[in-house]
């Protein structure tokens, strides 16, 4: 039973790890962006929620729309600001400033929250209750929300991007900026609500992993940007869906691990995305079509 | 491809080609000046400061090698604590056998540069971003995987044994020396190699890497040599740095093979100047003065480190060292060629910058 267990367990991490990727692949996708600091930035949507619940004492659910809201102004202002410089200096420091940014996160944090960990306190009875199906599986409510709340993500975006005007506008910059120029389209804002996008998705995980468990400085780096990395190549590059495969596959291989082991947990998802890594680099949802 | 260009403009004998303006004698005895002075640094300096230049010839080390790495070969790397945590791991397990950790510190130093073969093997098809962030995840694995060793530590680290009644002065001026010799030999290993056809193939591929491709020029080789000889200098300062501490501490957080090694590398490097081997040297005092300043302010440093690396990326590119030498025209490691041209002499006065060829600046 344990076995059936980890699975199931699995594939609802995995939702959340799809959730983790989101925003990193969005950024990617559209502004060639890699941005190392994606991991510190959820730990601080998550350091806000808990922040706002505290001061304003607003049920949970109030605090989500709020922290969304900060996050996707933060990341209009930090991709019309530090992010377009960077891009237009080129790729390498572009690397160099988000690595920075992930530094200096982590470190703020640490020196203004210490190094302890908290978590989102939500309030709610039914985040911490758990449903049984047959013998000895429980699944926690809160698992099942995640897990939905990152297919709705997901579906939302793939449906934006594909079928609404301003995702239409929004691919056409990313494949030719000069062209959308031409066109009338100011790619900087472009990339500005791109950026808001992603970060909305940021917030979301951010708190997600706050409610799941509790967040400290460095979670930022050790665990969402490295597990979204993990997802984002398992899954195959550009693909929206191939992102939610490839956390399903690292949630399922975390969980396998820590049956086996409990201290294998990580050390799984990584051997998973190394070995998809060398035997299938394009990942494992895209066909090889362009090197 | 430059090599050739070289060539035929030696044939003609009219246009000169040296490595520098100046006359590079001097500069190499000051350095040998400067290495001496600091060799004789535990004779007339407190322990105290040797300590702290300790910590300094580490950071200068690991920056040498980031800066090879990214200033020279465009590999990003994220992940250099992974070779850089192996080292100390390599220098504790012969001591644990009762090898003397100083001469175990060569053992650090291949050890890390054979296990850069398989990771880059795992990483060598990607490129800068995810390149940067495919190396990060490999130091977590590494580490990982060192942590399931219990016989060498486990998750909470070892001490380092071999050093049962020394003296502590004298453990301390070996310790110095050591990291003196580490990084002396990774700032000359990095000036040769880029002087070397190495440095030639390393400016073709980052000039235009399709053209390079198209000349000839092994790429891949020349990012696995780069790659595995910067594994190897980080693994030396690991092993010096488990020196040093006289234990090994695993864990991402605070330990060795925390990305904060690859912070500080990166930082200092991009602070004094990418793509120059001066830059990771003044890269390295202001790193130096920031920490010792700031030390009783907890992670401040790392923060201030991290805005002003960010601040140069974006409006100094080249680094103090780029602003010092705009200002002067000096370089103390030439590594490019500069073109004179007809009837030019050495010495003259004024700025004749534009007479630079400037393969490899």
């Amino acid at each position: 039973m344990g076995w059936v267990n980890a699975i199931i367990q699995g594939i609802l991490t995995g939702g959340l790890y799809a959730l983790f990727a989101c925003g990193l692949s969005l950024m990617f996708g559209v502004m060639k962006l890699v941005n190392l600091a994606h991991g510190d930035l959820a730990t601080v949507a998550a350091y806000i929620g808990i922040g706002v619940i505290a001061v304003i004492h607003i049920p949970f659910l109030w605090s989500v729309p709020i922290v969304v809201a900060i996050m996707a102004a933060l990341g209009y202002v930090l991709q019309r600001s530090l992010f377009q410089s960077a891009i237009n200096r080129g790729e390498l420091t572009t690397l160099i400033v988000t690595f920075g940014l992930s530094i200096v996160i982590e470190n703020a944090l640490l020196q203004f929250f210490t190094a302890n960990s908290r978590g989102i306190g939500t309030g709610s009875s039914l985040i911490s209750s758990s449903f049984s199906i047959g013998a000895g599986l429980q699944i926690a409510w809160l698992d099942v929300v995640i897990f939905a709340l990152a297919v709705v993500v997901l579906l939302s975006l793939q449906y934006f991007l594909s079928s609404s005007k301003y995702g239409r506008l929004i691919r056409a910059v990313a494949d030719d900026r000069e062209a959308a120029q031409l066109a009338g389209a100011d790619y900087r804002h472009v990339f500005g609500i791109a950026a808001a996008l992603a970060f909305c998705t940021v917030a979301l995980a951010g708190i997600a992993y706050g409610m799941t468990t509790v967040v400290s400085p460095t979670t930022g780096t050790d665990t969402i940007l490295l597990f979204a990395f993990a997802a984002v190549v398992i899954g195959g590059l550009g693909s929206l869906w191939g992102t939610l495969v490839g956390g399903i596959v690292l949630g399922v291989a975390q969980q396998i691990g820590a049956q086996i082991n409990i201290s294998y947990e990580l050390l799984a998802g990584y051997i998973v995305f190394l070995a998809v890594l060398v035997i299938r680099p394009q990942g494992l949802t895209t066909r090889r079509s362009q090197s | 491809m430059s090599v050739t260009t070289d060539a035929t403009v030696r044939s003609e004998e009219k246009i000169k080609v040296t490595r520098s303006r100046r006359n590079v004698a001097w500069t190499g005895l000051g350095a040998i000046v400067v290495v001496v002075v600091l060799a004789l640094f535990p004779y007339i300096v407190y322990s105290g400061t040797t300590a702290i230049m300790v910590q300094g010839l580490i950071v200068l080390t690991i920056a040498s090698m980031w800066n090879l790495l990214a200033g020279y070969a465009g590999l990003v790397s994220v992940g250099q604590q992974a070779f850089f945590g192996l080292g100390a791991y390599f220098v504790l397990i012969p001591a644990m056998h009762g090898l003397s950790p100083f001469l175990s510190l060569p053992i650090a130093t291949v050890g890390a540069g054979v296990a850069a073969f398989p990771l880059w093997w795992l990483v060598s098809r990607l490129r800068l971003g995810y390149f940067a962030i495919a190396t990060w995840v490999l130091a977590e694995a590494v580490a990982l995987f060192i942590e399931q060793i219990q016989s060498i530590g486990g998750g909470t680290g070892m001490p380092l044994p071999g050093f049962a009644g020394m003296d502590p002065k004298l453990l301390a001026a070996y310790t110095y020396w050591a990291a003196l010799v580490v990084a002396v030999l990774a700032i000359a290993a990095v000036y040769f190699l880029l002087r070397s056809r190495l440095g030639l193939v390393l400016t073709a591929i980052r000039d235009d890497e399709t053209a390079a491709r198209t000349s000839g020029v092994k790429v891949g080789l020349a990012r696995l040599l780069v790659f595995v000889v910067a594994a190897a200098g980080c693994g030396a300062a690991g092993g010096v740095l488990a020196i040093d501490q006289l234990q090994v501490v695993p864990g991402t957080s605070g330990g060795v093979f925390s990305v904060q090694w690859t912070a500080i590398m990166a930082f200092a490097t991009i602070i004094g100047g990418l793509g120059t081997i001066e830059g990771p040297i003044l890269g390295t005092a202001v790193y130096m003065i920031l920490e010792q300043t700031l030390q009783s302010y907890n992670a401040w440093y790392l923060i201030i480190l991290g805005l002003v690396a960010i601040g140069i990326a974006l409006f100094a590119r080249r680094g103090l060292w780029g602003l010092v030498d705009d200002r002067f025209n000096i370089r103390l490691f030439p590594v490019g060629y500069y073109l004179w041209s007809p009837g030019e002499r050495r010495r003259r006065p004024g700025r004749q910058a534009e007479g630079t060829a400037g393969v490899a600046g």
